[in-house]
């Protein structure tokens, strides 16, 4: 038998199989099917940027960066008076974010603090209490809650909740922030517990040995070890439930009475920076200062939530670091 | 002979169905070293588990037999298991230091005990440092954070920290598996120290560690307790033909 030389390359060899021309094609207009679709996403998102920009900066040409803060107005005997005023489609129009802004907070903050009670224990109750089975039912069930569309949970506050709250308060106004902000909350609570518990369920297993066997109590442990060691990550899970606050719009629509005071009593009628926009912009005549100035609301609401959102980034990524012990 | 300080009759323990450990007996003598060998998987750091009721915490674990800690069946329904676990420490197999500084790790366990004086906790963290052999070490940062510790030294802390809340018995499962040799030499030399206060029950798969750091040896194999003796005469003249197999390192 006839010896081959070892440097010779033989073609019948099985792995000399070649790749056809037509996989090769295929091959790369599926990369670039995906490739189309990644950065069409990337692009729609710019262009919006830049439309919310450029329309939102003409708002300063035609109207003043002071005059979103408040309405100088000068009475018959020359004394001025600065008016902090949302009336735009006033003969003397005012364009004040003063009332809005603070209309947001209203609403905001305390569905942020009513969800962060319930959404943390929420969260430590999945992460630590609950038995596996249990938990397996009841996160998804939670996580299912922030799905449902804020419009619904709005009627079924404005149609129950509200009512419910006059006849026990008595509040000022029948739709008010406080309304609002319980409305809020259903749609925040989720958002904090799911995070709290990925936060929680994060932290090693060792630690809680740790605590245990040094003679802890399953709340010591809780309280003194796993909360203190996922604090950035529940941090983080508040502020992005508070952008979400921030930047909801059908439920304070709904809710929270859409009058533009200037307030800090939770039981009067407030109007929200989105609600603004939602509601006004239909009616608006486009190119009109109206129009810009809504706009500008976009723009300021986008900063904050962007901010926000990219703080609790920011910790959670963090918090990923810091966690590989 | 020494007194009893733990006494285990006629302990099973079931995974669900599997049993683990099968009718275990055995006498622990108080102030020293007893250790626990075998190969992986034939319950010895589920038996040490069981000493403290770290089983506890693991769902589907049930427990049959007694364990009694002097004369006290602490598997009796009402015992505070909180309470055993203060008075029987345990040392994990990787260092488990919470991410605080050094001194808020020691003064954890006395605090839970509810010590708030400033003074008593700092005299604790001095004591137990230097029961741990670690105080010149970590005397200057004890306030940084305990986990940019080395490992051996982070182990030590972890000793230190059981240490603080002042127990009777220290359960260490395999305390040195992860260190160096310098560090686990030192870890060694500590268990010979504590000894004369403490009943120690070390789990280890290093036979060389068991023969220098403990008085007597158990030898678990697939969750029975095969021989139980003075630990020269585990190593050197064993009674039974499989512990005479596993220490020769014939299997395992």
């Amino acid at each position: 038998m006839e010896e081959k030389d070892f440097f010779s390359k033989s073609a019948d060899s099985k792995y000399a199989k070649r790749i056809g021309k037509f996989t090769r094609v295929k091959e790369s207009a599926i990369k670039f099917f995906f490739a189309v679709n990644g950065a069409m996403a990337l692009i729609f998102i710019i262009l919006i940027f830049i439309f919310l920009f450029k329309e939102g900066f003409k708002a300063l040409e035609h109207i003043g960066l002071l005059d979103f803060l408040f309405f100088d107005r000068a009475d018959a005997s020359g004394i001025h008076q600065k008016v902090f005023e949302w009336y735009p489609t006033s003969e003397e129009a005012r364009y004040s974010l003063v009332p809005l802004l603070l209309g947001t907070l209203l609403t905001a903050i305390p569905a942020t603090i009513i969800s962060t009670l319930l959404g943390v224990g929420t969260g430590i109750y999945l992460s630590e209490v609950a038995n596996p089975k249990l938990k397996e039912f009841l996160k998804p069930a939670i996580e299912l809650f922030a799905g449902i569309p804020t419009v619904v949970l709005g009627f079924i506050m404005l149609a129950v909740g509200a009512s419910f709250f006059n006849d026990l308060l008595n509040p000022t106004n029948r739709l008010n922030a406080f309304v609002a902000s319980i409305g809020l909350s259903f749609v925040i609570i989720p958002i904090i517990a799911s995070l709290t518990e990925d936060a929680l369920h994060s932290i090693p297993n060792d630690l809680r040995m740790a605590s245990y066997g040094l003679g802890a109590t399953k709340w010591q442990t809780v309280s003194r070890v796993i909360l203190p060691a996922a604090f950035s990550g529940v941090s983080a899970s508040i502020i992005l439930g508070f952008g979400r606050a921030i930047g909801e719009t059908m439920i304070v629509l709904m809710c929270a009475g859409n009058a533009a005071n200037i307030t800090a009593d939770i039981f009067l009628s407030v109007r929200t920076m989105t609600a603004t926009i939602a509601a006004e912009m239909g009616e608006v005549s486009q190119g009109s200062d109206h129009y810009y100035a809504l706009f500008f609301i976009g723009i300021v609401l986008f900063t904050i939530t962007f901010f926000l959102n990219l703080a609790a980034e920011i910790i959670i990524s963090k918090m990923r670091k810091k966690n590989t012990f | 002979m020494k007194e009893t300080k733990i006494a285990v009759k006629d302990l099973s323990l079931y995974y669900g169905d599997k049993q683990a450990l099968k009718d275990i007996n055995i006498d622990i003598p108080e102030k020293r070293v007893t250790a626990f060998i075998g190969p992986s998987g034939c319950g010895k750091s589920t038996f040490l588990r069981v000493l403290n009721r770290m089983n506890d915490l693991i769902d589907h674990v049930k427990i049959d037999g007694e364990v009694y800690i002097d004369g006290v069946n602490i598997y009796d329904k009402s015992l505070d298991i909180v309470n055993l676990r203060k008075n029987v420490g345990m040392v994990f197999q990787k260092s488990n230091l919470f991410p605080k500084t050094v001194y808020e790790n020691i003064v954890y366990g006395p605090r839970l005990n509810g010590i708030r004086d400033k003074k008593l906790l700092d005299e604790i963290v001095e004591k137990t440092l230097n029961q741990a052999a670690i105080w010149d070490e970590a005397k200057d940062r004890l306030n940084e954070n305990a986990l940019s510790l080395s490992g051996g030294q982070q182990q030590r802390l972890c000793i230190a920290r059981a240490l603080a809340v002042e127990p009777e018995i220290i359960l260490m499962d395999e305390p040195a598996s992860a260190l160096d040799p310098i560090s686990t030499a030192k870890i060694e030399e500590l268990i010979h120290e504590l000894k004369l206060n403490y009943t120690i029950v070390i789990v280890t798969h290093n036979m060389q560690q068991a023969a220098r750091v403990s008085d007597q040896t158990a030898f678990f194999y697939l969750g029975e307790l095969i021989e139980y003796d003075r630990t020269t005469k585990i190593f050197t003249n064993p009674a039974k033909k499989q512990t005479e197999d596993y220490v020769t390192g014939r299997f395992g």
